[in-house]
């Protein structure tokens, strides 16, 4: 049987002010994966991933979500940007920042009504975040910020998630929960791109991974590919790490 | 003239009432627009965008001929806009940050301006004089045609906020989440921008270019000390501007016709400075309030738990205990106890201290609570 991709990547290059940031990364994209992106800093994890959204725009290659361009297919494909990427002392609550979730769908001009909020409450909800739906965003901890973020993404009720790093800044209990919430939504046969900087549970959270500085190194499922070859080629440095069996 | 004698005025003199609505509604338009600019944290961009247009008002002047207010603004316009473009051009471009870029533009623009400015007042021509009045604003200038074209501006400003409403939000809040989510960011972007532009321009014959960028920072900074939604940021920026203009065209006007801009300014101003020390959650007198009830209410918890520790050792929670064991604990005084009894939380009978059911079950969230949050 022929295998569905949620996302293919063709020769896909970006650059800013003339350095490459990623060099003609290819890349196809299994539908229903929990897949992280591994690699040092600046080997252009938020790049490839703000490439796939189209927010950046590459000076090569195509990205096709579903086998169709990122403008045709938006309502499939939430996303969690980094945390630190707002300003958290805008003024709004934690419920209207999740209510942002539904403005994709919604389209130009309408407002969110009743039905809209009644998603934002079940996504908070589902985050543990209900009790704080009042709450001025600035008020909330590092770890309750990112929970919100990701009721945002949950709001847009899509097939693919795309995260940034949503695991940084936050205690173990909320990684727990939030990984939980992860696993939930692959059973539930969305795919989920994850970039991910703790290589000691990659195999543990993920099924798919995929290495990336600059080129992409290497991508598959964890128990093939997940070893100590390619975290060398991709960091550079002598790796080892324990697999757990 | 008194700004009494002013204000009595205002219901007869019809070139006071023409002035007072003009700088009402320039001020509740530059505080809708200047709460957007704040937000997208292109406070600086109002300040260049105002300086620059001052070439623009100098050559409409030198091709025209005319110094009817409206063709001036279209020069101002023009030349505004070529800025606001060069500005985002140097960004793209170059490797050049944005606060070179606005610096660049603003001193290049308004050299330019001053340099043409200079050299109309040379002119062999006596119906140079006034231009100059667009450097700090006169409000007492306004006519009637002025103000219609600010209240149209104001009306197409609200228009395009409310009907913009959510994605205007989404892109001050996240941007890429708003590209992410299929809205044309570009689009927005250019719109918002348009029309602080706009509503700059039409501000300077009142406030003039050296100060007008203050007209759209000033009352947007203010209302956001008082608020944590951005409905009614916008709405009292609103206000607060509204009432900066009116009472500063007030003040100038009633002495000597003082430059308009500066007054205005003061005015907004002081708006700020009360924000930023009364406002309840934000600003610094209940700040600092706060700040000193909580440390003493920490010192009560610090004591009431002690006590809970005790406590919880008995069946019976109301058991009491000898105030001589709370004595090798740090932080409890005569004092904190009679503060604990008059809130209910303890009972105090000579030597002898009990918790209250109260006090027992405060003690023991007190605890939960810390526990939730470690």
């Amino acid at each position: 049987m022929e295998t569905k991709y949620a996302i293919t990547v063709d020769d896909l290059t970006v650059a800013y002010n003339y350095k490459p940031v990623l060099w003609d990364i290819d890349l196809a994209i299994p539908e229903g994966v929990l897949m992280a992106i591994v690699g040092p800093n600046g080997a252009g994890k938020s790049t490839l991933i703000k490439s796939i959204l189209g927010i950046i725009k590459p000076i090569a290659g195509s990205v096709k979500i579903f086998g169709k361009p990122y403008k045709k297919q938006f309502k499939e494909v939430a996303y969690v940007p980094q945390k630190g990427s707002v300003d958290w002392d805008f003024p709004t609550t934690a419920l209207d920042v999740v209510m942002m979730g539904t403005y994709g769908s919604l389209g130009w001009i309408k407002r969110p009504g009743q039905k809209e909020k009644k998603a934002a409450l079940e996504a908070l909800e589902k985050v543990g975040m209900l009790s704080f739906k009042s709450r001025q965003i600035s008020q909330l901890s590092g770890g309750q910020q990112q929970r919100i973020f990701l009721a945002r993404a949950l709001v847009q009720n899509a097939s693919i998630y795309l995260m940034d790093e949503p695991f940084q800044g936050v205690d173990a209990t909320t990684e727990k929960a939030i990984i939980n919430i992860l696993k939930e939504l692959r059973k539930a046969g969305k795919t989920l791109i994850v970039v991910h900087h703790d290589l000691q549970t990659v195999p543990e959270y993920f099924d798919w991974v995929t290495f990336l500085n600059v080129k992409k190194i290497a991508t598959g499922p964890v128990k093939d590919i997940f070893n100590d070859g390619n975290l060398t080629k991709t960091y550079g440095i002598n790796y080892k790490v324990s697999v757990q069996e | 003239m008194e700004i009494t004698e002013y204000f009595n005025l205002l219901f007869t003199d019809y070139t006071l009432q023409t002035i007072t609505l003009g700088t009402a509604v320039l001020g509740a338009l530059c505080g809708m627009l200047g709460s957007f600019a704040v937000l997208r944290k292109q406070s600086l961009l109002g300040d260049a965008i105002s300086h620059a247009a001052l070439p623009g008002i100098a050559l409409a002047f030198l091709i025209t001929g005319s110094k009817d207010s409206n063709t001036l603004l279209i020069g101002a316009l023009i030349s505004g806009l070529i800025g606001t473009f060069w500005i985002r051009g140097i960004v793209k471009k170059t490797h050049l940050k944005s606060d070179t870029a606005l610096g660049l533009i603003l001193s290049l623009f308004f050299g330019f301006g001053m340099l043409l400015l200079t050299f109309i007042q040379k002119m062999p021509n006596a119906n140079q004089a006034g231009l100059d009045k667009y450097l700090f604003g006169q409000a007492a200038t306004l006519v009637s045609s002025d103000v219609w074209t600010m209240c149209i501006i104001a009306g197409l400003s609200l228009l395009i906020l409310l009907v913009f409403w959510k994605e205007f939000k989404l892109l001050l809040f996240d941007a890429d989440y708003t590209k992410s989510l299929g809205f044309n960011v570009k689009f927005l972007d250019v719109l918002i921008t348009f029309f602080i532009v706009i509503s700059i321009v039409v501000g300077l014959q009142t406030v003039g270019v050296v100060l007008m960028s203050a007209m759209l920072l000033a009352p947007a900074a203010a209302a956001r000390q008082w608020t944590n939604s951005l409905s009614v940021m916008v709405l009292l920026a609103a206000i607060f501007g509204a009432f900066s203009g009116v009472l500063g065209t007030a003040i100038s006007a009633s002495s000597n016709n003082l430059s308009t801009g500066p007054v205005i300014v003061l005015i907004a101003a002081v708006f700020v400075l009360f924000s930023f020390i009364f406002s309840p959650k934000r600003g610094l007198l209940f700040r600092e309030i706060r700040y000193q009830s909580n440390r003493k209410d920490l010192e009560l918890h610090k004591t009431l738990a002690f006590m809970y520790h005790i406590v919880k050792t008995h069946d019976n929670i109301n058991h009491p205990h000898a105030i001589k064991i709370l004595n090798n604990f740090h932080g409890f005084t005569r004092k904190s106890l009679q503060k604990l009894e008059s809130r209910e939380l303890i009972t105090v009978t000579k030597t002898m201290w009990s918790l209250t059911e109260k006090g027992f079950s405060t003690a023991a969230n007190l605890y939960n609570q810390q526990e939730e949050n470690e």
